[in-house]
């Protein structure tokens, strides 16, 4: 099949790349784009290290052909930090231990993004539940909870700091 | 593991979709792909022609009209599941929609998407049967409307035709006194359901029940209405004898088959016990 030429923003920077039809938006990341952050781990949807933030929502970007990303808005790993400056996620989860081979790393890190953004405030259970399509096949998730949690406090401490009456949509609880 | 190849359309009215349904050879529509776009990979499904409707402005809304709630088909689950809406008017098509798969799958799978691809062991089908949903489906010919209950015909088979596109989920608003619930049985989060039953059941001011439905997953080859376990109930109080003998009713009509997740014995054990289940939340409920 021919390919076609898809251009999108991808860390806040418009960049075009070739992809075919079959073309899986992991595999269009890592090699057309270059960002070998993005993981590839099981292919068929279960293991979320290919989790990216789509048009300012976590998917895995193996569920999802590379033509559909024409013109989206892509946040791969490698554009969480600010520089130099790590993300208050990616500070948490050294700090806590929240990764061992960190083959997981990005996938969790990015869908933890995701969950912080619809709820800034979550407890363990909402964590659990919100990192349910991301495996770890090191060790176990308890210090990536903790990662996560740490994560929550350090962002919300920094959001009173900056805006201090911002208000998001939060999970219903029990969902 | 990477798809045959295919071609890619991707239409940016719902015209064009049509005619490209009616005039290619072997099409398939693309809606969020979480369950198509892997079973690509696993090379079980392999079109020719691929016709994303992403791009189809108007197909994903939540509109809360007067006695009932619509659904553009392309509407995610994160979006059903976090809207105040359907939590308030809907709560248990709310509840099932937090229950599929996961973050990332409910970001991107929608409900028309999960209806048209008709698995068994998935959860809303089971809760549409439970809701009276109704489809909206257009075609060369125009608009049609097909109850869920009617919806389901086989294995991965709906009763939309080839040159059709489910557009939008109808779903009526429960009448008073009435209770609905999703549960389900699964292995581990985001599983498909190993056995789901939902129910919506509505109660008269004496207690005994007005109306009852019934919708099972993951023990046929379709979603299943449990229509004589719904007449067990009907017109009569729900007391524990009536509620084991609805139980019962819906185990008889289950099919289920034996697999990784257990012997159908087992399974036809489990829909008695979430039918159960269920029928005790509806009435706590309603």
């Amino acid at each position: 099949m021919p390919t076609k030429q898809v251009t999108l923003t991808v860390n806040g920077q418009k960049q075009t790349g070739r992809a075919e039809p079959r073309t899986l938006l992991s595999y269009f990341i890592r090699e057309e784009l270059g960002l070998t952050g993005t993981h590839i781990g099981c292919i068929v949807g279960r293991c979320g290290a290919c989790s990216v933030i789509l048009n300012g929502k976590v998917v895995k970007s193996c569920m999802v052909f590379a033509q559909q990303a024409e013109g989206a808005e892509l946040m791969t790993i490698e554009g969480l930090a600010d520089g130099p400056k790590l993300h208050p996620i990616q500070e948490a989860f050294w700090e806590k231990h929240g990764l061992q081979c960190g083959y997981c790393t990005p996938g969790m890190i990015l869908t933890a993004f995701d969950l912080l953004n619809d709820n800034p405030d979550p407890s363990e259970a909402e964590i659990r539940e919100g990192i349910s399509g991301n495996l770890c096949m090191c060790t176990g998730y308890v210090n990536i909870v903790e990662s996560v949690k740490a994560a929550a406090d350090k962002m919300g401490r920094s959001r009173k700091k900056a805006i201090p009456s911002r208000s998001r949509r939060s999970r219903r609880p029990g969902a | 593991m990477i798809p045959k190849p295919f071609e890619l359309h991707s239409p940016t009215t719902l015209r064009e979709a049509l005619s490209l349904l009616k005039r290619l050879d072997d099409p398939k529509v693309l809606a969020g792909g979480q369950s198509l776009v892997p079973l690509m990979k696993l090379r079980l499904v392999s079109p020719a022609n691929l016709v994303d409707i992403g791009n189809v402005p108007g197909l994903s809304y939540i509109n809360e009209a007067k006695g009932r709630l619509l659904f553009g088909s392309m509407t995610t689950h994160d979006d059903v599941a976090e809207s105040l809406a359907v939590a308030k008017r809907c709560q248990v098509l709310s509840e099932a929609a937090s229950l599929i798969g996961d973050r990332q799958v409910r970001n991107r799978g929608t409900i028309g998407g999960t209806v048209c691809h008709a698995d068994p062991a998935a959860d809303i089908p089971a809760v549409l049967l439970a809701l009276d949903a109704r489809l909206r489906a257009a075609g060369p010919r125009g608009k049609r409307t097909i109850r869920a209950k009617d919806f389901f015909k086989d294995l991965f088979t709906t009763a939309l035709r080839k040159d059709e596109i489910l557009i939008e989920v109808e779903v009526p608003d429960l009448p008073p006194r009435t209770g609905g619930a999703y549960l389900k049985l699964h292995r581990g989060k985001g599983d498909l359901a190993t056995v789901g039953v939902a129910a919506a059941i509505t109660l008269e001011r004496s207690g005994a029940c007005k109306e009852a439905r019934l919708g099972l997953a993951g023990v046929g080859l379709t979603p299943i209405r449990a229509e004589k376990a719904e007449r067990a109930l009907e017109g009569r109080k729900p007391t524990g004898a009536v509620i084991a003998e609805a139980c019962e009713q819906a185990a008889k009509i289950a099919r289920p088959a034996s697999d990784i997740m257990g012997p159908a014995d087992y399974k036809r054990e489990m829909v008695k016990v979430y039918t159960k289940r269920a029928i005790e939340t509806c009435m706590e409920r309603a």
